[in-house]
């Protein structure tokens, strides 16, 4: 109750300044709201612009990146000779693999066009196919010796130029020097065309391969192996090792000048550029552990490091949140420290390390800097087997082909781009999922 | 002003002075003596003794931040989770001084169960609430004997008619007052000697508080137990001895039906016919 003599019911309120206390209100009211108003129109603005600049950048993305998803192939009609290819008739798969191929391809194009008689003309229309066509043949006679001496029909890519021109992205209208194709070629494309051998097909190749100097040949494969062993390296070390030391931190660890320190480090190395891992990684581990270069191995433990604290925060933050009240009941009942750390405060603080846990990961997927710094740059063929063979890593994979000349890579680029997205967003879904299994109300 | 008429105070303390229970507790579970408590160097309780006795309800009482809780943690050594938390002085369970390094304090614990202002069930089912504390003792051999023991340790907090049939749902989904018995059933499957309890009915109705002054006057057959209240009608009608603190001060213990009808102190009167706190 107020102490001041209040006005009788007749007469309103007045404040200090004379004027009636609901005037004042009123007035100052209209200010306020405007205020508010303010504040959410430059919260639209705010989150308008940064959807708007999303929405850009995925339209170019996508944009660039579709014309990858396909790839122009040629219906070739192949007469597999015998004495070409397993001439003493043994069906040894050792000679079948060895046997010349591309002579055959070369007799296939030749048929087309028996008016191609000189040399260089006949190199010209041989570049059109690409150079692992010859593979396409070998795997479907490995895959069934009894078509050897008769007549198929192979679909074998066209060379990324080829690609290019079908697509669209060469034009026949640009002068002859301009181009990757000639006049010649061009005429012999439309001929193909025009008798119905060129299709287009899907690019499975894209996502079954390593990379290749061929556009046509290189595929994201190589690279989402590659990225798996390393995160798998990476998540094995780091989990563990984070929330172990958030644990210690957050509910052992006595809080002393030395505990002080250690955090405070802590927090700063988060914010240690990533790079810096990576010649940590390459003095460390390289060079003093002599582990080998290019592997996943070397690229987990690089990425581990960084990570680290971003778990490490993330999870004392969970356990942090934990509300005291559900350790004090589980001491009360008799619990020791260690029971009421794991049997309480864990579980509950558990969604919050996932999340936080992701939220590394993913960082770490897309990590590109350390893991030049340890050699994971390289231009990698083969599919990586394990840890210890050499592989790259998806967002390596992007800035190599986003570096080529050809235009062919500049989508596969792009295309790339979208996979690594598609599998940030499973991460999130991921974490999303997890804290609901995990969440539960007290 | 709400003060409570020391005449209606007095009728109700009058039908607890039960005799026969005075005469079993002449051997005291808990014995205190000079006790001091600092938060940093803030001290919260000055040269605090009491003597607890067995099988009674003790009640402390006093105005608010006046270190009831502060000295009920001292007796299961909750205080030890508080980094700035200092305890000097002597408590006795049974003889044995429980800051003794000796003295195991999660042993202690088990022996001195306590039950929260708020309620706190583990973000468990209803039977795993129960079954916790026995099972990380290894109170029971088999599964029968842990199911035996919920339903005892439930029946005595008088919730397994509510709850026999859900025993799988999470102990959070009860209500409030469903949620403390929770924590009483809790705390006695333990089989402690000591229950401490602080202010178990603060959150709760009337009829939720009758059922739990009820069921601390059945437990008090079995068990020892010492309450923390602001309501002095359930000092009253529960407590066979009272304490009563005025900052940081123990002022006054005795026979709650002393206490409430001829305190000594003149604080104490002041209390608790409502003239301060
Ligand atoms: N964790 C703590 N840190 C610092 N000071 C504390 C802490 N807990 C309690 N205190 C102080 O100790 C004194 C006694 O607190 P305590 O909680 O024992 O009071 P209380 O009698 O239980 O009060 P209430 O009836 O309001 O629960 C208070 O002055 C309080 O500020
Ligand atoms: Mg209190």
């Amino acid at each position: 109750m107020s102490n001041e003599p209040l006005g009788g019911l007749a007469t309103a309120p007045q404040a200090a300044i004379g004027r009636p206390i609901a005037d004042v209100v009123a007035a100052s009211l209209k200010s306020r709201y405007a205020s508010e108003r303010r504040f959410r129109l430059y919260g639209l603005a705010a989150i308008s612009f940064a959807v708007l600049c999303l929405a850009v950048i995925l339209f170019t993305i996508i944009r660039t990146a579709i014309p990858a998803f396909t790839q122009t192939m040629i219906n070739l009609d192949v007469t597999l000779y015998p004495q070409e290819i397993d001439p003493e008739g043994t069906r040894d798969p050792e000679t079948l693999s060895r046997a010349d191929y591309q002579r055959l391809l070369r007799d296939a194009m030749d048929d087309l066009f028996p008016e191609v008689t000189s040399r260089a003309e006949r190199r010209a229309l041989f570049a059109m196919l690409s150079p692992g066509a010859t593979y396409f043949v070998r795997q479907l006679v490995i895959d069934d010796p009894s078509l050897i001496g008769q007549r198929v029909r192979v679909q074998v890519p066209l060379s990324d130029d080829f690609d290019q021109l079908a697509k669209g992205r060469i034009r026949a209208d640009t002068a002859e020097a301009e181009r990757r194709v000639s006049d010649k070629q061009i005429e012999w494309f439309e001929r193909l065309r025009s008798r119905g051998m060129i299709e287009t097909a899907f690019n499975r190749t894209l996502f079954s391969a390593g990379d290749s100097r061929s556009p046509e040949l290189a595929g994201v494969w190589g690279s989402v192996v590659g990225s798996f062993w390393t995160m798998l390296i990476t998540m094995v070390l780091a989990f563990p090792l984070a929330v172990g030391a958030a644990i210690y931190l957050e509910e052992f660890a006595p809080k002393n000048r030395f505990t002080e320190i250690i955090e405070v480090n802590i927090n700063n190395l988060a914010a240690v550029p990533s790079i810096v891992f990576g010649l940590l990684g390459l003095a460390v581990f390289i060079s003093f552990f002599g582990l080998p270069r290019s592997t996943p191995l070397v690229g987990g433990l690089v990425l581990a490091l960084m990570t680290l604290p971003t778990i490490i925060i993330a999870s004392r933050a969970a356990i942090k949140a934990v509300p005291p009240s559900i350790r004090e009941a589980a001491l009360g009942v008799g619990a020791s420290k260690v029971q009421s750390v794991f049997h309480f405060v864990t579980p509950l603080a558990m969604p919050g390390m996932l999340t936080g846990s992701i939220i590394g990961a993913a960082q770490a997927l897309g990590e590109t800097a350390p893991l030049l710094m340890v050699g994971m740059v390289a231009f990698i063929v083969d599919i990586p087997g394990g840890p210890l063979d050499p592989a790259t890593v998806m967002p390596v994979q992007i800035y190599i082909w986003s570096d080529a000349p050809e235009r062919a890579f500049i989508e596969r680029s792009s295309a790339a781009i979208c996979i690594l997205l598609g599998f940030l967003v499973c991460m999130n879904l991921i974490a999303v999922v997890l804290r609901r299994q995990f969440e539960r109300k007290w | 002003m709400s003060a409570i008429d020391a005449e209606t105070v007095r009728a109700t303390a009058m039908p607890k002075s039960d005799a026969a229970t005075v005469n079993r507790s002449n051997v005291p579970a808990f014995v205190a003596e000079g006790v001091n408590v600092y938060y940093g160097s803030k001290q919260a309780l000055k040269d605090v003794a009491i003597d607890i006795n067995r099988n009674q309800v003790t009640a402390l009482i006093g105005p608010s931040g006046c270190g009831k809780s502060t000295f009920l943690r001292c007796l299961n050594r909750m205080n030890d989770i508080i980094d700035i938390c200092r305890v000097t002085g002597n408590i006795l369970l049974d003889g044995q001084d429980i800051y003794d390094k000796q003295l195991d304090v999660v042993q202690l614990r088990a022996r001195v169960g306590m039950v929260f202002q708020k309620p706190n069930p583990f973000p468990k089912s209803i039977y795993e609430n129960v079954a916790y504390g026995p099972r990380i003792h290894g109170l029971a051999r088999s599964k029968a004997e842990l199911d035996e023991v919920v339903q005892t340790s439930l029946e005595r907090a008088g919730l397994w008619k509510e709850v026999s049939d859900r025993l799988n749902q999470p102990g959070t989904g009860l209500s409030g007052g469903q949620q403390q018995r929770l924590c009483i059933a809790r705390a006695i499957a333990v089989q402690p000697e000591v229950i401490l309890m602080d202010e178990p009915c603060s959150a709760l109705d009337p009829i939720a508080t009758a059922k739990i002054e009820e069921l601390i006057d059945e437990l008090r057959q079995n068990f020892t137990i010492v309450i923390v209240t602001h309501s002095m009608q359930q000092a009253a009608r529960v407590s066979q001895r009272t304490g009563f603190f005025h900052l940081g001060v123990l002022v006054e213990t005795g026979d709650t039906e002393q206490i409430f009808t001829n305190p000594h102190d003149k604080r104490t009167q002041d209390y608790i016919t409502g003239r301060f706190g």
